[in-house]
């Protein structure tokens, strides 16, 4: 297990070093000069060039990665260039949110894919079975800004019954939960279908059922269990998935975390923060893996065993 | 010996409290809390760095300056200044503070402050984006070339004096005092900030920074001490970030919300012009801007004055309007109709696709000729620019169109003999302070025809550049009606050399709630965009 672990640290180092310098490239590749962008309309080329050389914009690409990832050894991730501060205190005030966020939407997509998965399973064929399948597809398919405008709409401006946007009460975060748990409760409820009807036929269930077990007991205890190894691993990998669904679902709803920030930053070509944001998505999805990894064998003595 | 040109202030601050004609009904009242929404963060609340139309107005009142406008209008009004004189040579300006005012920190406001502010604004080390607004002090090349970090033009003798010597005489110099990038700070709040004074700051304003949670909100509280009586009118603004233009909208129409900052987005705009209360929600003002296309005088054919004259009948510019949603007033001269020399009565180029060919054939191009329009490609721009290029085909003008990051458009214009077309929409050119030579100098002056310049026609003409040199050395504050005619006869002759085609002022759109008060010209300010010191909420 130590072993794992650290061999996924060095890792994770090493993926994180690859996200830098293609982001980092890519980057500085774009057409916007952030001198220029900085300067403004009527600043004269010495103010731009004054603002060039105290950025070190003028330094090869290479030296400027290199004093970058030196910051980032440092814990410092820059200034930002739009909002002239420190992107590391701007993405750590926003991962509180963001956090909370992506619990809530785990949480929405895990109690409605798990419970509309073991009831279509339990009524395979059924009309209830059709129906459910045809929602989660509709599900998995509508993209998050349609889903998160739709919410809105008929949630907080016609029914009134969840704020518009903000952050603060738990009412806040039911609309920007069920925006981003929706896509994936979708895929749940197909996995954990598939998954319990194959349970379901096991000798260990008919065993069960044969014991005179009452059926309520027969899914909770020994079925679900087995079925649910499959939705554990996909959690980890949700992480990454929920990353990239912040950023549309906080720009709608007003939500203060970190997509939120890179929403804006990408309208601004604001280069570090994209850079901070990117680099912390990337570390947040490896962390997720990792912790699937770990869980893993805890749940499941079969692959302990190997 | 000065020629004083003095001013009691307690009279300026009646005049700057006199109601508008327009809201004379409704009084203004004191009191209220109102919530104002942006898409965006706010970026910096430092005034020496701030520069966007977000916190540009809430810089003017956090901190004070010299010299201020008076509300919803382009006239220059002492602020921190009681008094002030300009020598018979306009190279000195003596100003005198008014005694007793005090930073938020307690500490009274001297004149050193004064000083010291616009040296920071100046120093490379700010990065500010204003310095080159402070290029008439004596000792500026010194200070932005790093030399030294004190300018030698301003001078403080006594706690309640400041004396600027000019190494040019600068017309515009009252103005430059009135910018967001002269607010005076206190050196011991930016020294304890730590480099993070815009999210720190510290003035003499109308309104103190009370709260801010990045991405969340920011809350402003009236400043009690205020050196006017009786301002601002509101007792707090509470400004949420990270709200959707469109949800910002919806919240204003349930009354969660007084001011949607960004406006309207363009897909509502009729919905809610057309609404019962739409009238009253929608504020649509002027701004000092103008969109223009540039006719590079330096690439065939466009050197041939009858072919620019020509394409300055061949643009139908009420199409463009259209596509604008109406948000726009089509223009005929450089000048934005709200900029003082401004002229009236000028017409300029009418529309007339008979008479652009009959002139297209007269310069030897019965037949047209191909060129290339540049514009930047963020919508609305790309579809403007298709626009025009259809104008044009229509009197037999091949455009290419090539929608291109905004640098890269830039940088295009910048180049000599590169760009024979370029569209402004979306980079340049709103006036950073109401006087007509901000619209000339870097724009249509032979100083800015040059690489990397934003004189994109690269039009220079020596005789109408002596004329701008003798309008900016107008000095005297008595001579300002003279001088704005002075330049607006500048910018008209221009148009006789044709080298823009001036297409359209844009206006800018703000929604507020059915309790906020005050006239259209607060909410957008000419000098300020929202005036935070001027609105007030119905009783």
């Amino acid at each position: 297990m130590a072993l794992l672990i650290l061999r996924r640290l060095v890792q994770t180092a090493l993926i994180l070093l690859g996200v830098a310098a293609i982001t980092f490239l890519l980057l500085y590749a774009l057409p916007a000069d952030p001198a220029r962008m900085i300067a403004g309309r009527s600043a004269t080329a010495q103010t731009v060039a004054n603002i060039r050389r105290e950025l070190g914009l003028d330094q090869p690409l290479l030296v400027q990665f290199w004093t970058y990832l030196q910051g980032i050894v440092h814990g410092d991730l820059g200034r930002s260039y739009a909002q002239k501060t420190d992107v590391g205190s701007l993405i750590a005030a926003r991962i509180p949110a963001t956090l909370l966020l992506m619990a809530a939407g785990i949480l929405v997509e895990v109690v409605l894919g798990l419970t509309l998965g073991i009831i279509a399973a339990l009524r395979r064929g059924g009309a209830v079975d059709r129906v459910v399948m045809m929602a989660s597809f509709v599900g998995v398919s509508a993209p998050q800004f349609v889903v998160a405008l739709l919410l809105l709409y008929v949630f907080a401006v016609m029914l009134g019954w969840f704020p518009m946007s903000g952050f603060g009460t738990p009412a806040h975060v039911v609309l920007p939960a069920a925006t981003l748990g929706i896509l994936g409760a979708g895929w749940y409820a197909r996995m954990v279908r598939s998954a319990m009807i194959d349970v379901l036929n096991q000798d260990y269930v008919r065993t069960a059922r044969a014991k005179g077990l009452s059926s309520a007991r027969i899914i909770l205890r020994h079925a679900l269990p087995n079925a649910m190894l499959p939705i554990i691993a996909m959690i980890g990998i949700d992480i990454g998935q929920f990353m990239g669904g912040v950023v549309v679902v906080e720009a709608v709803y007003g939500w203060p975390g970190i997509g939120q920030l890179a929403w804006q930053a990408i309208q601004q070509v604001d280069i570090p923060i994209i850079m901070g944001v990117t680099l912390v998505s990337a570390l947040a999805i490896v962390l997720g893996n990792l912790i699937a990894d770990i869980i893993a064998p805890l749940i499941d003595p079969r692959i302990r065993a190997r | 010996m000065f020629k004083s040109w003095l001013r009691n202030t307690t009279m300026a601050t009646v005049l700057a409290l006199t109601p508008l004609p327009s809201f004379a009904q409704d009084t203004p009242q004191q009191g209220g809390d109102i919530i104002v929404t942006y898409k965006d963060d706010i970026a910096t609340l430092d005034p020496a760095i701030g520069y966007d139309w977000v916190n540009w107005s809430m810089i003017k009142s956090l901190y004070s300056r010299l010299m201020d406008y008076e509300p919803g209008t382009a006239n220059l009004i002492p602020s921190l200044a009681e008094t002030f004189g300009v020598s018979d040579d306009g190279l000195t300006y003596t100003f005198k503070l008014r005694k007793g005012v005090k930073f938020t920190n307690g500490r009274e406001v001297v004149a050193s402050d004064v000083k010291y502010s616009i040296e920071r604004a100046v120093n490379p080390k700010t990065q500010g984006p204003g310095a080159g607004f402070f290029g008439s002090i004596k000792g500026y090349e010194d200070v932005t070339g790093g030399k030294t970090t004190t300018l030698e033009g301003i001078a403080a003798p006594d706690d309640s004096t400041v004396i600027f010597h000019l190494s040019r005489p600068d017309a515009t110099f009252l103005h430059v005092l009135a910018i967001n990038f002269a607010s005076v700070v206190p050196h011991e709040a930016v020294e304890a900030a730590g480099g993070d004074f815009g999210k720190k700051p510290v003035g003499s304003g109308t309104f103190v920074l009370k709260d801010w949670t990045i991405g969340q909100h920011l809350v402003f509280e009236r400043n009690p001490d205020y050196f006017v009586k009786n301002m601002p009118y509101i007792d707090k603004f509470t400004v949420e970030v990270g709200q959707e233009p469109l949800v910002a909208l919806l919240r204003l129409q349930k009354g969660e919300v007084d001011i949607a900052g960004d406006g309207i987005p363009p897909a509502k705009f009729l919905e809610i012009k057309n609404s019962a209360d739409g009238p009253k929600m929608i504020v649509d003002g002027q701004q000092l801007q103008t969109g223009y296309i540039t006719l590079n005088t330096k690439v065939k054919p466009l050197d041939n004055l009858k072919v620019r004259q020509a394409l300055n009948m061949a643009i139908n510019k009420d199409r463009i309007t259209r596509i604008l949603n109406g948000r726009a007033t089509a223009a005929n001269q450089p000048l934005p109709p709200l900029m003082p020399g401004y002229d009236k009565s000028f017409t300029g180029y009418a529309y007339d696709v008979e008479k652009a060919k009959a002139l297209l054939a007269e310069a030897g191009f019965p037949t047209g000729f191909e060129t290339v329009l540049y514009s930047t490609n963020t919508d609305p721009q790309p579809r403007i620019a298709q626009a025009i290029q259809q104008d044009l085909a229509a009197v037999g003008v091949k455009a290419e169109v090539r929608a291109l990051a905004q640098a890269n458009v830039i940088a295009a214009g910048g180049t000599e003999g590169e760009a024979p077309m370029i569209w402004s929409g979306g980079m340049a050119w709103i006036a950073d302070f109401p006087d007509p030579s901000n619209f000339y100098g870097p724009i249509l002056g032979c100083s800015g025809a040059v690489p990397g310049g934003w004189n994109w026609s690269w039009y220079c003409n020596q005789d109408i550049d002596k004329r701008a040199v003798a309008a900016d050395s107008m000095s005297d504050p008595a001579k300002v009606a003279e001088r704005s005619a002075t330049w607006g006869k500048i910018f008209t002759d221009i148009m006789a050399d044709a080298p823009w085609i001036p297409l359209i002022n844009e206006r800018r759109v703000v929604a507020k709630s059915l309790r906020m008060g005050g006239a259209d010209n607060i909410y957008i300010d000419p000098t300020r965009v929202i005036n935070y010191d001027a609105i007030y909420v119905k009783q």
